[in-house]
């Protein structure tokens, strides 16, 4: 059977914050730019980002870039690597400015300025008083930036495939990246779309655990498909919960709740993170929070009948405020859980939110791969910026209001570099035929008819061992059972049959593809979990309570083949400065 | 509770069909829960939906007659038996799910950008908190269709007139005051048909699901646009 084909430049897989802010350098550039999205671009899931983005433009409280270095290398329990955590901290406030100019509606200050509030793990002068570094959209951030980066697009005359899923990448036997094979949704139609240079910005993949802050979409399709071409995913075992969802439903309540004034109770009314984090308070970051809450559950002052959940007190700010700054998430709370938090305080609960590990890239976003005696060697023509990719700027545990600019940085960062890759690589290579028939053994795979085992019953039970295996608090004993329990499900799926075998907008084939994602993601989570034998940032052994740097001061690197872990050194080298060396992290 | 939804799936049935299951809900239980039911007993049921919590605007449908975000919907609170249709005026793919080509042409058509002539500052450009005010009601939308999909005006002219929800951006974009682009935008809406088949019917209104006024907007601009002339 003969696959159409088309031909561009370049090839943006994704189009959340960090896919349309390359494809908007590329377009801008001259090159000619597909982007493929399997939801219209204003419907990826940087729609969903409340409460800001970081930046030090010290408009209301002093800040410099240096400070937010140190925050976002503390904040990361010293995984990050601090060239790329330099680079994306000088680069926030010019990229802030640049999305002001696109016409972002930040919330202001009397004096015109942008509006930033305090969020989580935020300091002056190298941990000292709290800062304020969080520019603001209302809690609407992320939907003002995606919409307004689209909007460029549109301006740019960017190409785009809307509703068109990613199956597989395309190389060449050298590895080359040649471009992908796309399914239109609307047709069930293959398409080869050909490029010298391919982005993959196809966010994260919370969907691996039950209770998520994130979309239906949010399923790793890059990453998984890294991991089908032979590339490994970095740091995966660090997960990030977001302290406060919605209790028992997920929906994510902004920290800029906190930011803005409010604060956490158990059920004696206790400010808890008083104990805690005696300094920061609610502000500590997300790991130090969500684990103090999920104790105080587990202690027994966990609030409701079942005792299952903390309280977020928010009335004291007043309506006022609460209409102004965090409109979004009172009509939230309203919907989804009968509570109106001008008046009473919100049931919330850790929740699976971001994936901090995920495709190894350099600061330019260029993929790497180790290779002989090389930890980090680029993989040709592939690039990887935002939520799946790794950078690695939040190392063990991302600082709230750094994903929106991280997408910003390094979507802009990749797109430069592909620019410099297109002055070097003027022709596409010839394409690999074997290479597009393994894919379209991936999507014929599901042609297969009879009985089996249902995909959404396969998801939940993966979504469960996930949340019961992999989540807050793990030891040796509960990972291994994880890795058990992950494997029977990796072969059950080998056993799933689709009910639904039409071509016109099979939603069926789709959701089986996004498991296999899925399934792929929550094992290298749990392997990658299992083999770190120390409590970092997110990840919290039981019976690895200590942060251990003579042994684990290093990234861990996931190949799906044999579930194979190796590992390379952080770069703890910055570009210009002197490097941060591991503390104590208190907060 | 008895749900009736619309099928057609263009490979197997020759014409539209509505059909009926029935489905345990609690007060709590959003339509789109009870849509994601019907799919798992039926997994050729196809509708789109993505974040669940009303911000993506994918899940745009009519729902007992009237067009909302399944996410967002309490089904308890509909009358029995709720009736679920795909967004009226755009062509149907399948099932629930509608062509939404000519919406997005209309939006893209409306310049939705900042139009800047002079130069930008190193920094960002000033906006008073009185004059970012004016963007809210604006900047929210989250591109459902919902509006357009209601607006009869829009039904009988999808190529002509640019609907409620390119309106409300072009609005959004005159009321900016970082924009200098009121004199191409007002040219392009310019004729009998692009803005003015607006007759105020005010459907828009009624079942935005951000509760924004686009009927409101398209005043302003003809408005600006009678003030322009003389």
């Amino acid at each position: 059977m003969s696959i159409p084909k088309r031909s561009f430049d370049a090839l943006v897989i994704g189009a959340g914050g960090g896919g349309l802010r390359a494809s908007l350098q590329l377009s801008q550039a001259d090159a000619s730019v597909a982007v493929v999205s399997k939801v219209f671009p204003t419907r990826s899931h940087t729609v969903a980002a409340q409460g800001g983005m970081n930046a030090a433009l010290a408009n209301v409280l002093p800040d410099n870039w240096h400070w937010h270095m140190f925050d976002t290398v503390k904040g990361s329990d010293y995984l990050g690597d601090q060239d790329a955590i330099e680079y994306m901290c000088r680069a926030a406030a010019k990229l802030v400015y640049e999305l002001e100019h696109f016409g972002v509606p930040f919330s202001r200050l009397d004096n015109g300025k942008i509006y930033q509030r305090p969020f989580g793990g935020q300091s002056q002068n190298f941990g000292g008083d709290q800062a304020a570094r969080t520019c603001a959209a209302a809690d609407r951030t992320g939907h003002a930036i995606l919409h307004s980066l689209y909007q460029q697009n549109i301006r740019a005359k960017t190409h785009f495939f809307d509703e068109y899923f990613a199956i597989d990448l395309l190389q060449d036997d050298d590895g080359t990246i040649l471009g992908a094979l796309v399914l239109e949704i609307e047709t069930g139609e293959p398409l080869i779309i050909e490029a010298k240079t391919t982005l993959l910005a196809t966010g994260g993949a919370g969907q691996i655990f039950r209770t998520n802050t994130n979309a239906k979409i949010n399923t790793g399709d890059g990453m998984a498909m890294a991991l089908r071409a032979g590339l490994p995913l970095q740091d995966m075992e660090f997960f990030q919960f977001h302290p406060t969802g919605i209790a028992g439903r997920g929906m994510l309540i902004t920290e800029g709740a906190r930011g803005e004034g409010g604060y956490l109770l158990n059920k004696d009314g206790e400010r808890f993170m008083e104990r805690y984090a005696p300094h920061a308070k609610d502000l500590a970051s997300r790991d130090v929070v969500s684990r103090a809450i999920a104790t105080e559950v587990r202690e027994g002052r966990g609030c409701g009948p079942n005792g299952d959940h903390v309280l977020l007190k928010l009335d004291h700010l007043g309506e006022e405020v609460i209409n102004k700054r965090l409109p979004s998430i009172r009509t939230m709370a309203k919907t989804f859980m009968n509570v109106d938090m001008v008046y009473e305080p919100v049931p919330v609960f850790p929740t699976a939110h971001y994936t901090m590990g995920g495709i190894p890239t350099n600061r330019y976003g260029q993929v790497v791969t180790p290779m002989g005696n090389t930890s980090e060697v680029e993989v040709d023509g592939l690039y990887a910026v935002g939520e799946c990719a790794c950078v690695s700027v939040h190392g063990a545990n991302r600082l709230g209001g750094n994903s929106l600019l991280d997408i910003v940085v390094f979507g802009r960062a990749a797109g430069n570099h592909m620019i410099e890759y297109l002055k070097e690589n003027r022709y596409h290579r010839p394409m690999n035929m074997d290479s597009v028939d393994k894919a379209m053994a991936r999507l014929q795979r599901w042609d297969k008819s009879g009985d089996g085992e249902t995909i959404p019953e396969l998801k939940r039970d993966m979504q469960k061992v996930m949340e019961e295996y992999c989540g807050v608090f793990r030891n040796d004993e509960i990972l291994r059972t994880g890795v058990e329990k992950m494997r029977d499900i990796q072969r059950r799926l080998e056993n799933a049959v689709l009910a639904d075998h039409s071509k016109v907008f099979n939603t069926a084939r789709i959701e089986a593809m996004e498991l296999e994602n899925l399934i792929d993601i929550a094992v290298a989570t749990v392997y990658s979990a299992l083999s770190r034998k120390e409590s970092r940032g997110a990840h919290s052994r039981m019976d690895y309570t200590e942060r251990d740097d003579v042994h684990w001061l290093k990234h861990s690197l996931y190949f799906k083949d044999d579930n194979r872990l190796e590992y390379k050194p952080v770069r703890m080298k910055p570009m210009t400065v002197e490097a941060f060396p591991p503390k104590a992290r208190v907060y | 509770m008895r749900i009736s939804v619309y099928r057609y799936n263009p490979e197997t049935d020759a014409e539209p069909y509505m059909e009926t299951f029935d489905i345990e809900v609690s007060s709590e239980t959003m339509v789109r829960d009870a849509l994601l039911e019907i799919k798992e007993r039926d997994p050729t049921f196809t509708f789109r939906h993505s974040c669940g919590e009303g911000v993506c605007g994918s899940d745009a449908i009519n729902i007992n007659g009237s067009n909302g975000l399944g996410c967002v919907t309490k089904i308890a609170e509909l009358k029995e038996p709720v009736e679920i249709r795909p967004m009226p005026g755009m062509p149907i793919i399948r099932d629930l799910v509608v062509d939404m080509t000519q919406f997005f042409q209309q939006y893209r058509a409306v310049k939705p950008y900042i139009i800047r002539k002079d130069p930008v500052p190193e920094v960002e450009l000033k906006q008073t908190p009185e004059e970012r005010d004016k963007l809210d009601g604006l900047y929210e939308c989250i591109l459902c269709g919902c509006c357009s999909g209601s607006c009869p005006s829009y039904w009988w002219n999808p190529d002509k007139f640019r609907g409620p929800a390119a309106l409300l951006q072009s609005w959004r974009f005159l009321a900016d005051n970082r924009d200098q682009g009121t004199e191409e935008r007002l040219d392009e809406l310019d004729g009998p048909y692009k803005l003015f088949r607006c007759h105020t019917i005010m459907n828009c209104m009624d079942v935005c699901p951000k509760g924004l006024n686009p009927t409101k907007a398209i005043g302003h601009i003809k408005q600006l646009m009678l003030k322009n002339m003389v």
